[in-house]
């Protein structure tokens, strides 16, 4: 057992796989003898090998592209964005060319697009996105979100044996932020599609993912403490498909919901998942299903704006507060 | 005369390094994908062709010629046809029968009704169906590419571009992607006069789609696109050199649009002198007959028996699937993912 960050449980996980399967490559910009902007990739070319660690040109169209073509002919390649604003280059790519393949042609098209998401970090609009709603609405890509290192790990390790496309997000922000013991034993794969109860409740059900996970716990630590609230937490881990039945067991539970996320709110994944709940457990509600998300403008960049934009800490208890006394 | 037929495998030499067998193949392949889209323009009108039809009408002599060089069998190399390179596809190995049954959207298509036209593949055949998103299929193809070099394997990939999708940022980057990597990919460019209604006047400011390539390191031919057996020569030298580790080679084949963008398109933005002249003067099955013929390589009667072969074997192939059902509406549902699970259907659907 060892304490490892966020990044080095997601290093290790891509780590494995490499080891694992020679099937298994990386192409993006920067990541081979540089080891990718935030190190993500560091030793990999020494390890892997040039041919197996592709530094790319600046284009997100052709990594995606290029990733796609040797994935039908049976490799699993592994794509990094060097930040996950940049994924929007790729949109054409992934959205009518990936996405589709396997139903409009039966072409498996097993690859991995990762990258650093998230603001909280003074990133500015173009080094702080999260892409998730952009891509959610999309049938036959798959979204994977986590918010602990274990899950950093597992998840992309079962990203890369997916036999569908996955895009990997992950939060900049939790990167060295948080530690976890992991075993070095066992090995850890984190089943795609199953969300994970990440604190137990029963006055109100908190749905997030991603760095509001933890602003979350945060806050339900500080609502258990000052109100004597019993807030429990699910965090997604995948967004797509999305695990419904989780949902519906904390609704069911709790009969109070609060979505949380860091995206911005129109057209946010929230309003999906509040319309899940509204369909398939109405009668199950006391209160509104109400949202904490981003205000709805670009991430700007000075701490006062960044800090005023994005959903803080307070924000969840203020309004968990509100929806308990409803 | 009998005697005259028995003298043909000794009048040399033949073009290109082929054998009288290669070069009838290649007028099957020409007669095939003319008579194919005669057949399926008669079948749209018939409104049995239920979406767009896009004809080849003038370019079966790039498609087919270029196609023609590259290997075919197991594990054979791929290409990425467009909407006018029915002829490459039929060269690899694309039936006839599947082919009418993807037009017509039949349950028993190689899309089952999902996809349309020329969007189709068989990756053991060799082809890779195109998108509608021009130049999307060049960095496609460059990964295609990519994973022959990284496995090792002595094979080459052949993507066809427009005029018009040399515009596209795809295009440009797949380009640039594939020639860093030296990847083994042919880039057949085809320069048609016409992307839809727009001519290249208005769509780029070069006289040769070829000067493009060379902003990327990558060598560039140009050659005449009615002229079969120019395109597979020169296709074929950009192939061996693809595979032997020369990296990306660029193919400008100069060719002509006779028909409009697909059926729907009178052309009223052609002139009319233009698209005669093309039709009588320069059609690439009547230069590849007219050499055939004059070079003794091949007699009117034998061209004669294949133009009969293919009628039969497309009025069976359109006998055998004309009257099948298109596919249950509720199968759309499924295989959106690897697993067995479909897309739920709607709850309303079931009241």
């Amino acid at each position: 057992m060892a304490d490892v960050t966020y990044l080095e449980a997601l290093r290790q996980g891509l780590w494995e796989e490499m080891d694992r399967d020679p099937r298994v490559f990386i192409l993006g910009e920067d990541v081979g003898a540089y080891g990718g902007a935030f190190k993500v990739t560091e030793g990999f070319t020494k390890k892997f090998g040039e041919a197996r660690v592709i530094d790319t040109p600046i284009s997100e169209a052709a990594i995606v592209g290029a990733a796609a073509g040797a994935a039908h002919m049976g490799m699993r390649p592994v794509a990094e964005m060097q930040f996950i604003d940049f994924i929007s280059c790729a949109y054409d790519m992934l959205t009518n060319y990936v996405a589709t393949a396997r139903y409009r042609a039966g072409l498996a098209t097993p690859i991995v697009v990762r990258g650093p998401c998230g603001g909280y970090v003074r990133g500015g609009p173009f080094h702080s996105q999260n892409p998730e709603a952009a891509f959610f609405h999309t049938p036959g890509l798959k979204i994977v979100y986590p918010a602990t290192a274990r899950d950093a790990k597992g998840l992309i390790k079962a990203s890369i044996r997916d036999d569908d496309p996955v895009i990997y997000l992950e939060h900049k922000w939790l990167y060295r932020r948080i530690k976890e013991a992991l075993p070095d034993e066992e090995e850890i794969l984190t089943p795609i599609g199953e969300a994970r109860l990440a604190r137990e409740g029963k006055d109100l059900s908190i749905v997030t993912y991603g760095a509001t996970v933890w602003k979350s716990l945060e806050a339900a630590d500080q609502l258990a403490k000052d109100d004597g609230l019993a807030v429990e937490v699910l965090d997604l881990r995948t967004l797509l498909p999305m695990d419904d039945a989780a949902i519906m067991r904390t609704v069911q539970k709790t009969n109070k919901v609060l979505i949380v996320h860091e995206d911005t709110r129109t057209g946010g994944l929230a309003g999906e998942i509040a319309a899940r709940i509204n369909e398939q457990a109405f009668a199950w509600l006391d209160g509104p299903i109400m949202r904490v998300t981003a205000h709805d403008v670009p991430l700007p960049y000075a701490p006062t704006l960044e800090d005023f934009v994005l959903p803080q800490t307070e924000d969840i208890v203020k309004a968990a507060r509100w929806l308990a006394a409803y | 005369m009998a005697s005259r037929a028995a003298s043909i495998p000794q009048s040399p030499p033949f073009p290109a390094g082929l054998t009288r067998d290669q070069l009838l193949e290649i007028y099957r392949y020409l007669r095939l994908t003319r008579t194919l889209e005669e057949r399926l323009t008669a079948l749209y009108r018939q409104s049995k062709v239920i979406g767009g039809l896009f004809r080849s009408l003038g370019q079966e002599g790039e498609s087919v010629g270029s196609a023609y060089a590259l290997a075919r069998g197991p594990n054979p190399d791929i290409l990425s046809p467009l909407i006018r390179n029915l002829g490459s596809m039929l060269v690899m190995g694309a039936q006839p029968l599947a082919i009418l049954r993807q037009y017509m959207a039949k349950a028993e298509g190689p899309t089952r009704g999902r996809e349309l036209n020329v969007h189709f593949n068989d990756l053991e055949k060799g082809y890779l169906g195109q998108i509608s998103h021009l130049g999307d299929m060049v960095p496609v193809m460059a990964g295609i590419a990519l994973s022959f070099k990284l496995r090792g394997e002595p094979r080459v990939g052949l993507v066809y571009v427009g005029d018009g999708a040399t515009s596209t940022g795809t295009f440009h980057e797949g380009l640039n992607f594939a020639a860093v990597q030296r990847v083994p990919l042919v880039v057949i460019a085809e320069y048609n006069r016409w992307a839809y209604s727009t001519p290249p006047e208005k769509q780029f400011a070069v006289k040769d789609l070829a000067e493009k390539a060379k902003g990327y390191g990558i060598p560039a031919v140009t050659v005449d696109g009615n002229d079969v057996l120019a395109v597979y020569e020169v296709t074929k030298l950009a192939v061996e050199r693809a595979r032997r580790g020369h990296g990306v080679q660029f193919v400008e084949v100069k060719t002509y649009r006779r028909k409009g963008h697909a059926e729907h398109d009178d052309q009223h933005y052609v002139a009319k002198d233009e698209l005669d002249w093309w039709a009588k003067e320069n059609d690439p099955v009547d230069r590849y007959v007219k050499q055939l013929i004059q070079h003794e390589w091949a007699e009117q009667r034998e061209l004669k028996a294949i133009d009969d072969r293919v009628k039969v074997e497309i009025d069976q192939a359109t006998d055998a699937c004309i009257d099948e059902p298109l596919p249950p509406g509720e199968s759309a549902l499924g295989g959106v993912y690897a697993g067995p699970a479909a897309a739920p259907r709607h709850w309303y659907r079931s009241l």
